[in-house]
Formats: C-alpha cells, structure tokens, sequence
C-alpha cells in the first residue's frame, strides 16, 4: 500500500497470516486468525499487540513540566516518577484534541497519543509559549501491548524484572545485558491486565521472536490484531478517539471528569468550568441493543420518535454474545435501563442505557 | 484461492449460480474476507419480489454492516435458514453452506457478470 508507514513487526505481521489495513497512515493489522477468535483469546488467555503505529513524544528541559502541565487536564503534579498519568489535551473551548498518556521520568516526561493525531498536537504544541524540546520517537521506537488474564504471570518469567511489582499505571525501564533496553507499562486498552512495552526497533523482532517462541506455558500468547483491539476496548467501556472522543466533544461530556483536575490551570479549563458550572448536557453512555443487530457509529438515538442523541461506536460483544454500542443522550436519558431506540439502516433496533463498562475483568477494583 | 468458475460474479462481489430457473446468491471468499466474522445476516422472506441490481438484504460482522444485491429480477423462493443460528458459515463456507438465497428467475441473463476467473483476476483471490 503506497505511502502508508510500516511498524518493524511488518514482516512478522505477513508471516503471521495477518489482513493488512490502512489506518491512520500506518499499515497494521486487522486481524490474524479472526476477529472474535483474538478477541476471545485475550479474554481467556493473552495477546500481543503491535501498537508502534501510537505516537510516542519526548519531553525534555525545564519548562517539559509546566509546558505538560498547561497542555493536560490531568494533573500530573500529582504524579511520581515511574509513573503514567491518562490526560486529555484540549483547545481553548474544551474541545478534546487527543487522549494519551504522560509518563514521568528521571529527567524527562514521556507521552503516547493516538496515530491519528500525533501529527497535530505537534503542531498545536508549537503554538505555545515555553516549549520544550520535542523530540518525535515513533519511527525510532517500536511498541507492542501484552493483555490477558496469563499476561502478567508470562512476562514475569521471561523479563528481568517482575511485572507483577509494578502497580497499575506505574512503568520500569529493563535491560537485557547491557545492550537491549526497554520501558514496561503496567497499563493496556483491552480491560485486561498486562503490559505495553516500548524498545528500540532493532531489538523489536527479537523480543517478540522471543515471546512467541516461548515453550509450554508461553505458548498461550498469540498475535491479535487492531479489529479485536476495537471490539476489547469496547467492551471496557473505554473511549477511542474519533468516535466518543472529538473536538466536538469535552472531557466531562465523554464521562472523563476523573482524569480533569478543574482546580489547575491549563489550556481549556476556563470553558469546561463554565460547562460544568452549567451542568452538562449529554453525556456518553453504554447501550445493550435487544435482537441480533449492531447499531453502528452515526446511527440516531431516539426516545419514542424524537431524535436524542448519536451512536459512537456498536458492535457485537464476543464475550457477551450481544450487540453492545456507546453513544451520546441527554443528561437525564443517560441513567442505566433508560429505554431508547437506534434507527438503523433498514428499521429500528431497540436498546437500553447501561453503565460501561460492559466486561470487567474479575478482581478488578474500578 | 480462485473464485469458482461453476457461477457469475457481480462487482458488489455477490455470486450468482444459475440452474434452470432458480438463481442461488451468495457473497465471494473476498467480500467474506473483507468483512470479517459474520454475525447477522438480514434476508428477505420466501415470495418477496426483487429487482435486479436492488437491495435486498444486509450482511453485519463484527466491524461492519453492509448491503446485499441482487444482479437478477425474481421471487425469493428459498432462504438459508441455517444462517440464523451459525452466520459464520458464511466465513466457514461461502461458496457451499454459506449460501444465502434462491431466487426465481426463469431466463435471467447472468452474461454481463464476471466469471471466476475474471473475479479472481480482479480481486486476486
């Protein structure tokens, strides 16, 4: 595919029998063996992920602190070194330009954000007083996502380090030898435990050589692809930009006031005050759809026959063997078993609001 | 895999297998491939008229719906039941138990369609 950028798992991907796809002006893959399959198999086992499509941003010098801490709405005082932070960054209106995630260092920060936008938050940033050195590591780093209820206990056998002393959102960098460096990520997108590593691209295939080498109980871990991807973070509720997540949307409408710290100053907060001194509008919400099928983004929200709101994301759920959706509707439509109707292509579907996320996996806490 | 050249093929990748009067339409290994884990198919019910080059259904996957066409006019006289409980024959088997309709269409001219060759050709099955 012409002028689209391969990740260093390109190869790996053909010889893995992947569907290759264009997204975000990356060539990834869709999927493997199947999209309900990988999906599954996280669920139950574990997967790897190649995610190096993710921009992944350096920040250096000693304006890196509070040129981040004017560019996030989370406030990442708060956090120590070793650990990661989710943020939005938003426009002046409040308008959501990308969600990441911002991880502090010894003697730098570090953010990873969506493919999609990687491009314009570079040059949103350069609009800003102050900045920092930023240096764009995406094409000189590779990074892959290891999710599934047998990821954690794999990891801590092949790494040098135990996964399962790191907290969740806390990361570790780990040598192999002296040579091979790489930085894990106690964190995911898939509503599973597990880990997103970050190395270099040289050492890139031999790690996942490696850990899909791995004998007996390793074995467990396949390849999963960017379909299965979308369908796990659904399921979990979380938001993917583009779809719940736009310029058109804020923080507090897309039901991410925890990760908004309305008491420091950063770019935005004066409008989301204003929103949340108003008291929101339309929220983001769960649907479970009755019937066998999907509500897809775009597709209208209706009560009775009145337009209320937008679907932003529908599928049918692998592990719930139901369509699932997330949308927008009027703050006082979005309680749990709220009866609604989608207008689908040919004829409605009828649903219901439900709290998201839809899986939990067992023993997680929030 | 070569499409199979023993029917016709349409450009919105539905096969068209002519036997006497009866057309039975199904869609190609590549539209299968492209759509992904098949989880709903919408069809219309035994007697329904359809026009040629009309919709006349819609096929869901985990990723996408898309829409189904006819290349002939004629009657619905039969419709794949078993898809109702297993979509996914239609991944497991799209040119045998994957099928999705039989239509009546006494002299329908399939000659403006692909065959598989052509298809394969096209879409490098």
């Amino acid at each position: 595919m012409p002028d689209l950028k391969r990740t260093p798992f390109y190869d790996f991907h053909l010889k893995a029998g992947a569907r290759m796809v264009a997204y975000a002006g990356w060539e990834m893959p869709l999927l493997y063996r199947g999209i309900i399959d990988e999906h599954l198999h996280t669920r139950a086992a574990a997967s790897i992920f190649d995610v190096s499509h993710m921009g992944r941003l350096k920040f250096t010098g000693k304006t890196a602190e509070p040129f981040l801490q004017r560019m996030c709405t989370r406030n990442l005082a708060k956090g120590t070194v070793g650990q990661s932070m989710y943020s939005l960054v938003c426009r002046d209106d409040g308008g959501i330009l990308d969600d990441v995630i911002v991880s502090r260092f010894d003697n730098h920060w570090y953010m990873v954000c969506n493919a999609a936008n990687r491009e314009k938050l570079l040059a949103w940033f350069a609009t800003h007083k102050d900045v920092p050195t930023i240096e764009d590591e995406t094409t000189k780093t590779a990074m892959v996502a290891i999710q599934g209820p047998k990821a954690v206990p794999l990891l801590d056998e092949v790494l040098p380090e135990p996964v399962s002393d790191l907290k969740r959102y806390h990361f570790e960098v780990m040598r192999y030898m002296l040579m091979i460096q790489f930085t894990v990520f106690r964190s995911g997108y898939t509503g599973e435990d597990g880990a997103e590593i970050i190395c270099g691209t040289t050492a890139a295939n031999l790690a996942m050589n490696y850990l899909l080498k791995s004998e007996g109980e390793h074995a467990i871990l396949k390849p999963a692809g960017l379909g299965a991807r979308d369908t796990l973070r659904m399921e979990a509720g979380m938001p993917l930009y583009g779809h719940e997540l736009t310029e058109e949307v804020d923080p507090l409408s897309a039901g991410l006031e925890w990760a908004v710290d309305l008491q420091k100053e950063f770019v935005g907060v004066a409008a989301l005050r204003r929103i949340a001194q108003a008291g929101l509008q339309r929220r983001a919400t769960g649907l479970l759809i009755d019937g066998p099928r999907s509500a897809r983004q775009g597709m209208a929200i209706l009560q009775g026959d009145k337009h209320v709101g937008v679907i932003t994301s529908g599928a049918m759920s692998p592990t719930l063997k139901r369509p699932i959706a997330i949308g927008y509707v009027p703050v006082d439509l979005a309680a749990p078993e709220t009866p609604l109707r989608i207008a689908g292509a040919t004829g409605i579907l009828e649903a219901a609001t439900a709290a998201l996320p839809f899986y939990k996996r067992p023993g997680k806490v929030r | 895999m070569a499409a199979p050249n023993d029917r016709k093929y349409s450009a919105s990748h539905e096969w068209h297998q002519q036997q006497g009067d009866v057309v039975t339409i199904g869609i190609s290994r590549f539209a299968v491939d492209e759509l992904t884990d098949v989880t709903y198919v919408d069809l219309p019910a035994v007697g329904k008229k359809l026009d040629a080059g009309k919709r006349f259904g819609e096929i869901e996957s985990v990723k996408a719906t898309s829409e189904l066409y006819s290349a002939v006019a004629g009657e619905v006289i039969d419709v794949n039941d078993a898809l109702k409980a297993d979509p996914s024959l239609v991944n497991q088997d799209p040119y045998g138990k994957g099928w999705l309709i039989k239509v009546k269409a006494p002299g329908a001219d399939l000659s403006a369609l692909m065959d598989g060759a052509a298809y394969t050709a096209r879409h490098g099955e």
